[in-house]
């Protein structure tokens, strides 16, 4: 087991841990900083400042429940939906590799993808927003045909992090890959 | 190179035993699909083998030897290594577990008589890892994207699908529970005693005579169909436009693949048919309910009472309309005279509609009544009468659509070939290009007395062809969205998205591995799990063919004819597709 303090893209810290579970497993999770409070309570305010603003020009109560009941929907669908909690990167030499997103609420999204059709994880560049990243990725292939790459599966989509940390786990998978 | 084991969860806490599965064909690893305990006689279990062999095509053999040590059973360990003798294997495992503790011991034994492994490998590292499944979700689970069996593929199917293939063409395997007096005692996910619900076999037993009856039926009706006089050209040509026939010609499609007495074979077909019975089935139980909403109260005469008023009401309406477009619309200044004779023609046909809605209003309750009654075939059904009740009552403004459109037609063609006799040009057919001709003097003369009248009478029909044009598709697109949700109706695979929902693991996308806890000495042990698959993928993968009603013409298409005057269908219904 292994934990460094690394950072993502934008400068938040994330913590990178990896377990060899035998000689060719192993497991990575990446884990993104948690739900901030403050940032929490700050949009609550807003929207409910606003709120209160417009039932005092319209006296109407159905502005201050509305805004109730959209502040709980929005929260609940960013918790369920788009705040990823941990990503996992599970490598079983000779059988495959499993992707898993865990996200605040406690919903997984995983897939797994089987030896024969994968090509090779290798870190790539691409232009992201005003910058160029790098990013961890595994090449699918056909069985049928091994030379052509079908697709590219990025990793580590919503964490991000840093070339460091992904040198640290390329260099894991290439030992494991290479038996 | 590493072998992968998959495991039983119900052989977990098996007695000792031999281990019966099949080697995966081109991958190291090894599917174990049950337990035979002892005392079993090895001429006896090689028979059963054999006769299983040829009744599930799967090639079972005899993959090991399975220990569970219990107090009083110290002895087994060289009698496990003799059984290799008598079940000569290529590869022979040697799987065991300790009370107490989780993990297994494992060891394999090449036919030379060598340990697979090197037993002084650091951590106890075998190159094997075990990988539990639970059997019975295993076994009804079907991967998508579906391969079928029989069909010749390009592709080598995947380990993990001859794994799931295996198990699920297993099945006679586990068709001997502890119940049973037999020779041999086996342990597989059914061995606590065979599953099995009473209704669910009478409904078996029930349904082909059924389903054999049916088929005469409907074979009967496609007699009634085939009689010459309803081939005739008119008589054909009205039930293509009814919707109400279309639909009925489309559930008869539906009955017939339903009905059939044989057994679906293949995964795709047992959903096809699951899922239009289903739907026919909610279909029925919507139409029922909403009989008894109309009929209820009394509200279907009260209907039929405001039917002969409404189509008053838009009768008048029309006829204002037009006294407007006599007058000066919207300020314009029409030609008086083509006004009149156009306004006077279309309201003679008003008038002869409002005298034929008089004459039917005695009838009309009646018909209602009996019409609402057919209700009880489905929602689909009540949806393509109501549609065709529609059709039926806005036909005047569909024939004055025609008639606006083609007076219109007639004049922008004109207008163009005039046009270009003004410039001195003439459309070559047979070249398919515009050339330039020649004129006589006269033709000229003509020519453009012509156009100039063409062009001056213009607005005027321009006009009552707009009007005409809007109300018509405002009917059009009533009618298309009755016929989307019907559509939709037809083609919503329910059972596929009911069986997503309930039971999961049945339709699935992929596995999900967790590795297990594990203790020292012993190899890697991973959980296998079923990964459903997405409901967005279960609506593409399931959804029934429809005689789809998409717009026949893009928006560009549809807005040069609206321009030039052609008539416009569009909602074109292709004829039912068969697969």
């Amino acid at each position: 087991m292994a934990e460094e303090e690394f950072t993502d893209i934008n400068g938040n810290s994330i913590s990178l841990d990896c377990q060899t579970r035998s000689a060719f497993c192993r497991e990575f999770t990446v884990t993104s900083p948690k739900l901030s409070l403050r940032k929490v309570m700050v949009y609550t305010c807003f929207v409910w400042l606003f709120a209160y603003a417009v039932f005092f020009f319209t006296e109407n109560t159905t502005v201050l429940s509305s805004a109730i009941i959209l502040t709980l929907a929005g929260m609940m669908i960013h918790i369920h939906f788009v705040k990823v909690d941990h990503e996992t990167l599970l490598i079983i030499g000779s059988l495959g590799v499993q992707l898993s997103s865990f996200y605040a609420s406690g919903r997984e999204s995983t897939i797994f993808i089987e030896m024969n059709k994968l090509k090779d994880i290798v870190i790539n560049e691409a232009v992201y927003m005003h910058g160029i990243i790098y990013y961890l990725c595994i090449l699918i292939k056909d069985p049928a045909d091994p030379e052509t790459v079908t697709s590219v599966v990025p990793l580590f989509q919503s964490s991000k992090p840093r070339l460091n940390c992904l040198v640290q786990v390329y260099r894991s998978c290439q030992e494991i890959l290479a038996q | 190179m590493v072998l992968k084991i998959f495991f039983p969860q119900c052989c977990n806490t098996a007695d000792s035993g031999l281990l019966v599965g099949r080697w995966i064909p081109g991958h190291n690893s090894a599917v174990v699909l049950a337990v035979i305990h002892y005392p079993f006689i090895p001429g006896q279990v090689k028979k059963y083998l054999s006769e299983l062999q040829s009744q599930t095509q799967v090639d079972l053999t005899v993959l090991g030897s399975w220990s569970m040590p219990k107090e009083g059973q110290e002895g087994m360990d060289s009698f496990l290594k003799d059984l290799s003798t008598i079940f000569p294997q290529k590869c022979w495992l040697q799987l065991s577990r300790e009370i107490g503790k989780r993990g297994f011991t494992c060891q394999v034994v090449q036919n030379n008589g060598k340990l697979l492994q090197d037993q002084e490998q650091k951590n106890g590292d075998d190159k094997i890892i075990l990988i539990h499944y639970d059997q019975r979700k295993v076994m009804l689970s079907q991967l998508h994207p579906v391969q079928d069996v029989g069909q010749k593929s390009d592709v080598e199917p995947s380990e993990l699908r001859l794994v799931f293939l295996t198990v699920a063409q297993s099945q006679p395997l586990f068709f001997l529970d502890k119940y049973d007096d037999g020779p041999l005692k086996l342990t597989h996910w059914q061995s606590e005693g065979r599953e099995a619900s009473i209704i669910a076999e009478l409904l078996k037993q029930v349904s082909v005579p059924v389903c054999i009856f049916l088929t005469w039926l409907l074979s009967l009706w496609h007699w009634l169909c085939s009689f010459r006089m309803l081939h005739l050209r008119p008589v054909l040509f009205i039930s293509s436009k009814l919707s109400t026939c279309v639909q009925s010609g489309y559930r008869a499609v539906h009955f017939k693949t339903v009905f059939s007495p044989k057994k679906a074979a293949r995964h795709m077909e047992f959903m096809r048919k699951a899922n239009i019975f289903v739907s026919f089935l909610v279909d029925i139980a919507l139409g029922l309910l909403l009989i008894l909403w109309l009929y209820r109260e009394n509200r279907i005469s009260k209907l039929a009472d405001t039917l002969v008023p409404v189509a008053d009401r838009v009768a008048k309406e029309l006829q204002e309309l037009l006294e407007w477009l006599m007058g000066a619309p919207a300020g314009l200044k029409m030609n008086r005279a083509l006004d009149q004779v156009l306004g006077r023609f279309f309201l003679y046909h008003i008038h002869l509609w409002i005298s034929y809605i008089h004459l039917m209003s005695p009838f009309i309750e009646r018909i209602l009544w009996y019409v609402g009654l057919s209700a009880c075939l489905g929602l689909t059904f009540a949806l393509s009468i109501l549609s065709d009740i529609v059709a039926l009552l806005t036909f005047h403004i569909y024939c004055f659509y025609v008639y606006g459109a083609r007076l219109y037609c007639l004049k922008i063609y004109g207008l163009s070939s005039l046009w270009r006799l003004f410039r001195g040009k003439k459309w070559n057919v047979l070249r398919q290009r515009v050339d330039s001709c020649s004129y006589d003097l006269d033709q000229l003369f003509i020519g453009t007395l012509l156009f100039t009248i063409l062009l001056f009478l213009l607005p005027t029909t321009a006009l009552y062809y707009l009007v005409f044009t809007l109300l018509r598709l405002v009917v059009v697109l009533f009618q298309g969205v009755i016929h989307l949700s019907v559509d939709f109706i037809n083609s919503f695979p329910l059972f596929a998205i009911g069986l997503r929902i309930c039971r999961p693991y049945r339709l699935a996308e992929g596995v999900k591995f967790k590795v297990l806890c594990q203790e020292p000495g012993t190899p890697l042990h991973l959980m296998m799990e079923i990964n459903p698959l997405k409901c967005s993928s279960v609506l593409q993968c399931y959804r029934m063919p429809t005689y789809s009603c998409s717009p026949k013409d893009s928006w560009a298409a549809l807005c040069k004819k609206l321009f030039v005057g052609e008539l416009i269908y569009p909602w074109k219904q292709k004829t039912a597709k068969t697969d």
